[in-house]
């Protein structure tokens, strides 16, 4: 852990435990299974996976809303994951969220001005510095004439301009990192790459380490340096975008690039391969590697029995996968 | 903000909802010149009667507009005093001094008056003066009454003098001093009647005055009840009365709702079941019983009564509606949101929570204060009412132990009735377009 | 091209609201024949889902304006009336899978049952026949069969969406209409279902009209591309053509918005936002975000017909 690491997470773990019943056991979900790595300041990283993968519980972990069940969370050195209220009160001024429904990130029932206000009112700041940052937040985000936006409600507002206002939000106490969970899947194809391209801006104007988390592969290689893929609440694979989508080292990735179309009318002649069966329940997680039930590369004996450690086939190219096992771990 | 005037703006589709708003504002400002013009200590001082307040005022008389439904011509009250004039005093030989003094009225009306009543008022050091009285009819009849010796205030009852009634061998005295014939059971007589006092007085400054009321059938706005009150006071002064009441128990039972059901709600756990289980016993509770109860054992005032009620519906069933909707609402993304930028439980649950839920409540809260208001009412006419503060209740209360029906004394009952019809009609109205406004789904545009 | 299934001509559907009529279908006419998929391309707010809703004739309470000519094998259904058209058309020629069908099955029938119910409606099968042709529709979308018995409930997303795209197929129409099918899931469950689908069009001859934002996914299975805005068609085509150079300047910025996977490019996005339904601009709806529009697109450009049988709402083709 070098002083540009920003956020260094170390075999994070979230699990929810079910309630007692009467009969039979509890369990827990296993939304986060023993997750680590090192995000360095103005740094972007995706984490791409499906729904039920985990990433929405890893992002809200790593927000400070959940507590860990096992494992540490190190914010610029500070530990976060058995922080006392008062260094939460200054993490979450480092951390912002933008979050997937813009609509419902934002009180249908406060204007523009007053939901920039909170924030601000919570931590402090006072009424007249409070109306100065809101208009420089609002100009970052370009929802410009300010004038015509500061009074108006959520419902006014288009999805892109809604999406906006909560990365201004996430804005106003100048944090180190963003989180921005499926920040556009909500918003029309065009008006994506205009808000994508705004946080990728305000990235590199403010210096901003972001995480984002994202099912949708193909605009990944636009936005982050680095992508992380989820599968049964771990990262099975780690690496710089242009290696992983060129080359990448898990079947999994690999049957999820298969997947995915480009815009290209032979994709009708043929059909698509696709891995069978069905993502692992996070409850009752397979044996050994989480994938082993559905890969077409498993070798019996091995992968169904114990889970794979990291290797690394490749300079900064990590996977969980035994077939993989005779290069450094 | 803006939703409230779109709501407003909605208003306008719904008809139902126009009368019923216009009718709560103009219950709203009768309350408002009511609390102006009579104010409470003199309200309750008229209610409490006695001390002669209500002397005037003939009992159980109809109210001035029933002469519209009748073709007789209802008599009013009729008041002729000696200070208003005809009055002499002359000097006699033997140093008394005699007073004469003539009430003479106009009687042109169909029907006989309720009462005639006398008010005689003395002033002297020691010796009493000594009156003569003489009725004399337009048909040139004389009864005489008994002599009286007034004291400083004598009040004669003519109506109740039945050793008069017995001599002239009448069925009633009124009959007997308005009809023709010595007993009355003549037609009535219509002209100009006359009470001569003749009264001596023994001593240089003694003084008499002499008042006679013929007592009317019809009186006021509203009515007389049995004690002579004006009803108006109290069908005015009952208005906001249930107002407030209605306005403060609703109020009172939605807001501790509310904020009982969302603080349960968000710290969740043991809190949360505690609460859910004493609403649930709480629902079990027999509500009315247990006012009666409190207002039988401890208190009647109006205030406890109120209290107690809102204490009792505090833990409603609303607790678990409202809970539904704050479950949903503690999952929604802005609560998120608020929690990763560092609001605290507090803040959540007061600026964002509540306020989310606040518009729903308005309809059920409109809808609610009638109950309030009949409850009171029903309390009242249990005889559990404030003994002090008249209401629409009381009203009843009143008119059922007076019999009121049976002797067809309508208008008693009649009027509180409408008047606490017309409120819960007019909020049950209000209500009913107010949750077609604020409830999306039930709308028909 | 053999036009023969569907006809659609001068298509209207417009919607009464307080804020004033939203004219959600504003004329739209295009024509699709048997065995053919075509994909309806546009934004939220361009009017495709009113447009499958008027072919189903499935109208809200507010209707305000609705007409046109629908022909189905030739026959103007339009002027059926409400029992007619239920009884002939709709779900026996033209079915439908709306958006967030799954959300859409109901909780207390098990899944066979309402499968098997447009059979015993429409048909009049009795049950046991029935329910030979819903282990057969089962397969077909690839539900394995001992999931019959289930509710909604206890199935994943993927399934369920197989199960209302059963529901759809079960009476063998000849017509399909899909309103987003896949939006709500994940790439591989989209991956299957666009399989499925495919499958079905080579092996029942089955046409669909696919409607959805998501171009990408729409070539896996389109053989014609029609693209809306503001509740016009601006671009009727093949997908071969459409794909590899979209004519109309809207269909440009749309396709230069979407990432590519396999390839680094440059994207794109259209500034401004479409227009009201509501309050339509004059001329071309396109023109105020357009950066190709010049004096003539003042007027409002009808269909023009552009080269390999294509056509463009767009005064460049003129």
């Amino acid at each position: 852990m070098d002083n540009s690491t920003l956020l260094a997470v170390r075999n994070l773990h979230t699990w929810y435990e079910l309630r007692q019943r009467v009969f039979g056991r509890a369990g827990a979900v296993r939304a986060v299974d023993d997750v680590t790595f090192d995000l360095a300041a103005g740094e972007a990283i995706a984490v791409v996976g499906e729904s039920g993968c985990g990433k929405s519980s890893l992002a809200k972990t790593i927000l400070g809303l959940y507590r860990p069940t096992r494992g540490e969370i190190f914010f610029q050195g500070q530990p976060i994951h058995s922080a006392n209220s008062q260094t939460l009160r200054w993490y979450h001024r480092q951390v912002g969220f933008v979050q997937q429904d813009p609509y419902g990130a934002l009180p249908p029932f406060l204007n523009v001005r007053r939901i920039l206000a909170e924030p601000l009112s919570i931590h402090g700041i006072r009424k007249a510095q409070r109306e100065e940052r809101i208009r420089e937040v609002l100009e970052e985000v370009k929802l410009v004439p300010i004038a015509d936006f500061i009074t108006k409600f959520p419902h006014m507002l288009s999805g892109g301009q809604q999406q906006r206002v909560v990365i201004a939000r996430a804005m106003l106490l100048r944090p180190q990192l963003i989180v921005a969970d499926e920040p556009v899947s909500m918003l029309d194809a065009s008006v994506r790459v205009e808000i994508l391209e705004l946080l990728r801006n305000l990235q590199s104007a403010h210096r901003l380490a972001i995480i984002y988390i994202t099912h949708d592969l193909s605009a990944v290689r636009h936005f982050s340096e680095r992508i992380f893929v989820m599968y049964g609440g771990q990262i099975v694979e780690k690496g710089q975008v242009a290696d992983l989508l060129r080359h990448p080292l898990h079947p999994y990735t690999q049957a999820l690039l298969r997947a995915i179309p480009d815009a290209d009318a032979a994709n009708a002649e043929t059909d698509r391969e696709v891995p069978p069966g069905e993502p692992p329940s996070l409850l009752h997680p397979p044996p050994g590697c989480r994938f082993h039930p559905r890969c077409p590369l498993v070798t019996p004996g091995l992968c169904d029995t114990q889970e794979p450690p990291e290797f690394e086939p490749e300079p900064l190219h990590l996977t969980l996968c035994w077939l993989y096992k005779d290069t450094t771990p | 903000m803006t939703a409230l005037r779109a709501g407003l703006r909605q208003l306008r589709h719904y008809p139902s909802a126009l009368i019923g708003m216009t009718v709560v504002l103009l219950l709203l400002l009768l309350s408002l010149l009511t609390v102006l013009t009579i104010p409470y200590s003199e309200a309750i001082r008229l209610w409490r009667g006695g001390e002669g307040v209500w002397d005037e005022n003939p009992a159980l008389a109809r109210p001035t507009w029933f002469q519209l439904f009748s073709t007789r011509k209802l008599p009013q009250t009729i008041i002729v005093d000696t200070r208003q004039g005809g009055k002499t005093i002359a000097d006699q030989p033997d140093g008394t001094r005699l007073v004469n003094a003539s009430l003479r009225f106009e009687f042109h009306y169909d029907a006989l008056p309720s009462e005639v009543g006398l008010w005689l008022s003395a002033t002297y050091k020691e010796a009493q003066p000594f009156v003569m009285l003489y009725w004399r009819k337009p048909d040139g009849q004389e009864i005489a009454f008994e002599e009286r010796t007034p004291r400083q205030t004598d009040r004669y009852f003519v109506s109740r003098d039945e050793r008069l009634r017995e001599r002239l061998q009448a069925r009633s005295l009124e009959e007997a001093l308005f009809g023709a014939g010595t007993r009355g059971d003549g037609a009535l007589l219509r002209g100009t009647y006359e009470l001569a006092v003749e009264g001596i007085l023994f001593e240089p400054d003694a003084d008499l005055e002499a008042r006679l009321v013929v007592y009317g059938k019809i009186h006021g706005l509203a009515g007389t009840d049995a004690q002579r009150r004006d009803l108006g006071v109290a069908l005015l002064w009952g208005t906001p009365i249930a107002l407030t009441f209605g306005l403060l128990a609703a109020v009172g039972t939605t807001i501790f709702s509310l904020t009982i059901s969302a603080v349960g709600t968000w710290c969740g756990g043991r809190l949360d079941a505690i609460i859910q289980r004493i609403t649930e016993v709480n629902a079990m509770l027999p509500g009315l019983t247990l006012l009666v109860m409190i207002g039988m054992f401890y208190s009647r005032s109006l205030w406890v009564m109120l209290l107690a009620l809102i204490l009792l519906s505090m833990f409603s069933l609303g607790i678990k509606t409202y809970r539904a909707i704050f479950l949903s609402l503690k999952e929604a993304p802005y609560i998120e949101a608020a929690r990763a930028y560092g609001a605290g439980s507090w803040r959540i649950v007061f600026r964002y929570m509540i306020p989310r839920v606040i518009p729903m409540l308005i309809p059920a809260f409109v809808t609610a204060i009638p109950g309030f208001v009949f409850l009171e009412a029903s309390l009242s006419i249990l005889g559990l009412g404030d003994p002090d503060i008249p209401t629409w209740g009381k009203l009843l209360f009143d008119a059922y132990t007076n019999e009121a029906l049976f002797k067809g004394y309508y208008y008693w009952v009649l009027e509180p009735a409408a008047l606490l019809m017309l409120t819960g009609m007019s909020f049950a109205m209000s209500g009913f377009a107010l949750d077609r406004m604020f409830n999306p789904r039930l709308r028909t545009a | 091209m053999n036009d023969g299934l569907l006809q659609i001509e001068d298509l209207r559907l417009h919607y009464r609201t307080t804020q004033g009529v939203v004219q959600a279908v504003d004329g739209v006419t295009f024509a699709l024949g048997p065995r053919q998929a075509l994909a309806v391309l546009g934004e939220s707010g361009c009017g495709k889902s009113s447009l499958a809703r008027a072919i189903l004739r499935l109208l809200p309470r507010n209707v305000e304006t609705y007409d046109g000519c629908v022909r189905v094998h030739g026959l103007d259904v339009m002027p059926f009336d409400e029992e007619r058209f239920r009884r002939e058309v709709r779900w026996s020629k033209i079915a439908i899978v709306m958006q967030a069908a799954m959300n859409a099955l109901n909780p207390v029938l098990r899944v066979v049952d309402q499968v098997l119910e447009p059979l015993l409606v429409h048909q009049g099968l009795q049950r046991e026949a029935a329910l030979a042709r819903v282990r057969a529709v089962f397969q077909m979308v690839g539900v394995p069969l001992d999931f019959m018995g289930r509710y909604a409930f206890e199935l994943s997303g993927g399934m369920r969406q197989r199960v209302v795209l059963a529901m759809a197929l079960v009476l063998q129409p000849p017509l399909v209409l899909l309103d987003e099918p896949t939006s709500a899931l994940d790439v591989l469950t989209q991956a299957n279902i666009m399989n499925v689908l495919k499958r079905i069009k080579r092996e029942t001859g089955t046409s669909f009209m696919l409607i959805t934002h998501d171009i990408a996914t729409s070539s896996e299975l389109a053989d014609r591309v029609a693209v809306m805005y503001a509740g016009q068609l601006v671009e009727l085509s093949d997908a071969a053509h459409f794909f590899h150079e979209p004519l109309h300047p809207y269909a440009q910025k749309l396709m230069a918005s979407v990432p590519r996977l396999r390839e680094a490019k440059k994207l794109a996005y259209i500034p401004g936002r479409p227009p009201s339904l509501i309050d339509l601009p004059q001329g071309c709806r396109f023109a105020p975000r357009c950066l190709q529009r010049f004096a003539r697109c003042e007027q409002d450009p009808p269909m023009m017909h552009a080269k390999d049988g294509r056509q463009v709402r767009c005064w460049l083709y003129e």
